[in-house]
C-alpha cells in the first residue's frame, strides 16, 4: 500500500469492502471458482513428502479486499498451502500470481518485499530484541540496513526516526505502546499475536497471510484480535487467514476455502459453507479424526 | 613468596600481547555467535588464515609485507565465502560441525609434508616478521626515566610501587599496533550493531524465519557476518604470528578456538567491551593461576609430593575449566551481559 492509500480515508475503503461483497455474491460456491478480481490465482500446487501428498489444490483464487477464511480438519495441508505461497516451501509443481506477477520463484524475504507478509502458527516473536526493535527492523527499503551504510548514522537517521513514528502510530493501535521499551520476550502470548501483527503492518502489506491467529489466545482477548483483523481490511489490505474455530471464521469471514486430505473441496460464503453437507464430511466423516477437534 | 612479582607479571600479561590475540579473535566471534547467533567453531582457522597468509607471501614467494596482510585478509574472505555458502541456508548446527572440521582440515593442510618446502610443515615457518619491527617507533636502546615510567635499554617499565608493568620494545610495538586495532575494531562494530543493520544480524539470532517473513535476506546477512568476523579472525592471526615471529599448525588448534569462546562468554557475548573485558580477565587469572602455584612450590609453601612443577600446567587448566563451569552456572551472561536478556532465552 502507498502512502497516499493510507491517507483514504475509511469510508473509501469500506465502499471497496462492499463493492468486493457484492462481487463475490454473484460468485459460484464451487472449489476453484473464478473471482472478479483476485489478487491471488493459484494452479496445479501439489507438494509431496515422499508418497504422501501434503498439498493437492487444482485451483484457488482470493478476491482482493476480503477477509479470507481457509479450513480444514487437521493435517488437510493449509498450513503447508501457506508455506509454498508465502516462499517459505517449494512446491513439487504448480504456479501461483501474485498482484498480477508470477510468484513461484520468489523466494520467502522476496514474497515478502513483493506484498505478501505472513505471521506464523507459533508467533516468532524476536525475544531478546524490544517491542520497539520488533517493529523497526521489520520496515522495509532501509537504507541503515546495507552493511557499508549502517557505518554512517547520518545516511539512515531521518529514515529511522520516520520509521519509529510509524511504529509509535501501530503500537498505539495495538494497545502495546506502553510496552515499546519491554523486550518482547516478556510480553504474554495474545500480547504477542498482537505484536507480530503489527509488525506485519510495518511492511505495508498489500495481502496478509494470518496463520492460526487465534491459537492459545485467551478468550478475553479474541475479540480483540478479530477487530484488529477486520481493521485490516477495512486499510484496504487482503487477509487470508488459517482458522480451526467455525464462529470466528462466521464473524469476520467473507469468502470460506476448505481443504481436507490436500485438496480444495469446496468455497462459499460463510453460510453456504456452514450447509455444506462435504463440510460436515471432512470434519466428521468416518474417514477423519473429529476427536481431535 | 613473592606477591610483588606474582601480579604484576600477572598484570603484564593482562595487557600484552597474547591477550590482544584473544580479544580480536573474540570480537570477531561476537560478530558471528554474540550477535548474528552464527556457531563458528573455527575461529583458530580464520586465524590461521591470517597468519599462514602473511607468513606464505612473505617467506615463500618473497612479497612485500603489506601484500602478505592483504594475502591474509583475502585469505580469511575466500575462507568464510566457502564455509559459508554450503552451510548459511542449512541449519546452525551445520555451520558448527562445518566449520570445526575445517579447522582441521586447514591445520592438517598446514603441517602436511607434501608441502613442506614452502610451509615448513609441523616446524611452521618463520623470518617474515622483521619488516613489521622495522616500522617500531621504539628505539631498542633507549634510556630515560620521567616519574614511574622508565625506558631501561628499550625496556618499558611502569613501577607503581604495588605492582610494576615490564614490556620489550618487541612487545610494546606489538601492543601498541595490536591497541589500535581493538580500538579500530571495536568503533567498527559499535557502529554497525547498532544500526539496522546490525538489529538484523540480532533477529537473525533470535528467530530466522520470522526475519525471512519479514523481507530480509537472511543469508546475505549470516553471510557477511561471518566474512566481517573472520577478517578480524585474520587480524588476530597477524597479531600472534607477529608477536612470537613465527608460525606453527599446531598451536591452530581446536583448542585455540574455545579460549576464544571462553573470553567471549566470560566477558559477556553480545555485548561490545566483552571480548576485550574477557580477554584481560582470562588471560590475568591464567597467568595468576600458574606463577602463584609456581612460586608456592618455589617457596616450598606447596609440599613437592602434593603437587610436582611439571603439574602446575594441568592443574590450572582444570581450575580454568572449572571456573568456566560454576561461571556457566552462576554468571551465564557474563561480566558484563544482561541477565534479563538470558531469562527470556532460558523461557
Amino acid at each position: 500500500m502507498s502512502d497516499s492509500e493510507f491517507e483514504r480515508e475509511p469510508e473509501v475503503f469500506r465502499e471497496m469492502h462492499q463493492a468486493a461483497l457484492a462481487a463475490l455474491a454473484d460468485v459460484q460456491p464451487e472449489p476453484g471458482v473464478a473471482k472478479p478480481d483476485p489478487i491471488l490465482t493459484a494452479s496445479g500446487i501439489r507438494r509431496s513428502f515422499g508418497g504422501l501428498v501434503a498439498v493437492d489444490v487444482d485451483h484457488l483464487e482470493v478476491q482482493r479486499g476480503t477477509i479470507t477464511a481457509l479450513i480444514g480438519p487437521n493435517g488437510a495441508g493449509k498450513t503447508t498451502l501457506f508455506n509454498l505461497l508465502t516462499g517459505f516451501d517449494r512446491p513439487s509443481s504448480g504456479k501461483w500470481d501474485f498482484d498480477g506477477r508470477s510468484a513461484k520463484r520468489l523466494r520467502s524475504y522476496q514474497v515478502a518485499r513483493a506484498g505478501m507478509v505472513r505471521t506464523f502458527q507459533l508467533t516468532k516473536a524476536l525475544t531478546r530484541m524490544t517491542v520497539m526493535d520488533n517493529m523497526l527492523i521489520a520496515a522495509s527499503a532501509q537504507l541503515g540496513e546495507r552493511m557499508w551504510a549502517g557505518l554512517i548514522p547520518g545516511l539512515w537517521k531521518a529514515q529511522e526516526a520516520a520509521n519509529r513514528e510509524r511504529a509509535m502510530e501501530l503500537l498505539e493501535r495495538f494497545k502495546l505502546i506502553d510496552k515499546r521499551e519491554d523486550y518482547a520476550g516478556e510480553l504474554s502470548g495474545g500480547q504477542r499475536k498482537l505484536l507480530e501483527m503489527a509488525r506485519a503492518l510495518m511492511l505495508e502489506p498489500k495481502m496478509v497471510m494470518l496463520d492460526e491467529p487465534m491459537a492459545g489466545v485467551n478468550p478475553a482477548l479474541k475479540q480483540t484480535l478479530l477487530e484488529h483483523i477486520k481493521g485490516l481490511r477495512e486499510d484496504g489490505m487482503t487477509v487470508l487467514f488459517v482458522e480451526h474455530d467455525m464462529d470466528m471464521v462466521h464473524e469476520i469471514a467473507d469468502w470460506v476455502a476448505v481443504m481436507a486430505a490436500g485438496q480444495l473441496i469446496t468455497e462459499g460464503t460463510p453460510d453456504q459453507i456452514s450447509s455444506d453437507p462435504r463440510v460436515i464430511d471432512a470434519y466428521l466423516g468416518a474417514h477423519h479424526d473429529a476427536a481431535a477437534h | 613468596m613473592d606477591w610483588h612479582f606474582v601480579f604484576s607479571q600477572a598484570l603484564t600479561q593482562a595487557i600484552g600481547p597474547t591477550m590482544l590475540i584473544y580479544a580480536i579473535a573474540a570480537i570477531g566471534l561476537n560478530v558471528q555467535f554474540g550477535y548474528t547467533g552464527l556457531l563458528n567453531f573455527g575461529q583458530a582457522a580464520f586465524a590461521a588464515m591470517g597468519a599462514y597468509g602473511l607468513a606464505l607471501a612473505v617467506v615463500a614467494f618473497g612479497l612485500p609485507f603489506g601484500w602478505g596482510i592483504l594475502i591474509g585478509f583475502g585469505a580469511a574472505i575466500v575462507m568464510a565465502l566457502l564455509l559459508g555458502i554450503p552451510t548459511l541456508r542449512l541449519r546452525a548446527d551445520y555451520l558448527a560441525i562445518v566449520t570445526i572440521a575445517a579447522a582441521e582440515i586447514v591445520r592438517r593442510l598446514a603441517r602436511a609434508t607434501v608441502w613442506s618446502e614452502y610451509t615448513g610443515g609441523s616446524d611452521g615457518m618463520r623470518g617474515f616478521s622483521e619488516p613489521f619491527f622495522e616500522l617500531s617507533p621504539y628505539n631498542p636502546d633507549a634510556n630515560w626515566s620521567v616519574l614511574f615510567v622508565s625506558m631501561d635499554g628499550g625496556r618499558l617499565i611502569v613501577d607503581l610501587g604495588i605492582v610494576d608493568f615490564q614490556y620489550s620494545s618487541r612487545d610494546l610495538w606489538v601492543m601498541t599496533v595490536g591497541w589500535i586495532l581493538v580500538a579500530i575494531f571495536l568503533v567498527v562494530v559499535g557502529l554497525l550493531v547498532h544500526s539496522p543493520w546490525g538489529r538484523v544480524l540480532k533477529g537473525i539470532r533470535e528467530d530466522e524465519e520470522a526475519v525471512r517473513s519479514l523481507g530480509k535476506n537472511v543469508f546475505a546477512y549470516k553471510m557477511q557476518a561471518l566474512v566481517i568476523g573472520g577478517i578480524i579472525g585474520a587480524a588476530a592471526g597477524f597479531i600472534f604470528a607477529l608477536s612470537r615471529a613465527n608460525v606453527q599448525p599446531d598451536t591452530f588448534s581446536t583448542d585455540f578456538t574455545f579460549y576464544f569462546y571462553v573470553v567471549l562468554i566470560l566477558g559477556g557475548a553480545a555485548r561490545l567491551f566483552g571480548p576485550v573485558l574477557g580477554a584481560a580477565l582470562f588471560w590475568f587469572l591464567f597467568n595468576l593461576l600458574s606463577l602463584t602455584l609456581n612460586q608456592g612450590i618455589r617457596s616450598d609453601l606447596i609440599p613437592r609430593e602434593v603437587l610436582a612443577p611439571t603439574q602446575v600446567g594441568p592443574l590450572v587448566f582444570f581450575l580454568m575449566g572449572l571456573g568456566m563451569v560454576l561461571l556457566l552456572i552462576f554468571r551465564p551472561q557474563g561480566i558484563l551481559g544482561n541477565r534479563r536478556e538470558l531469562m527470556l532465552d532460558v523461557r
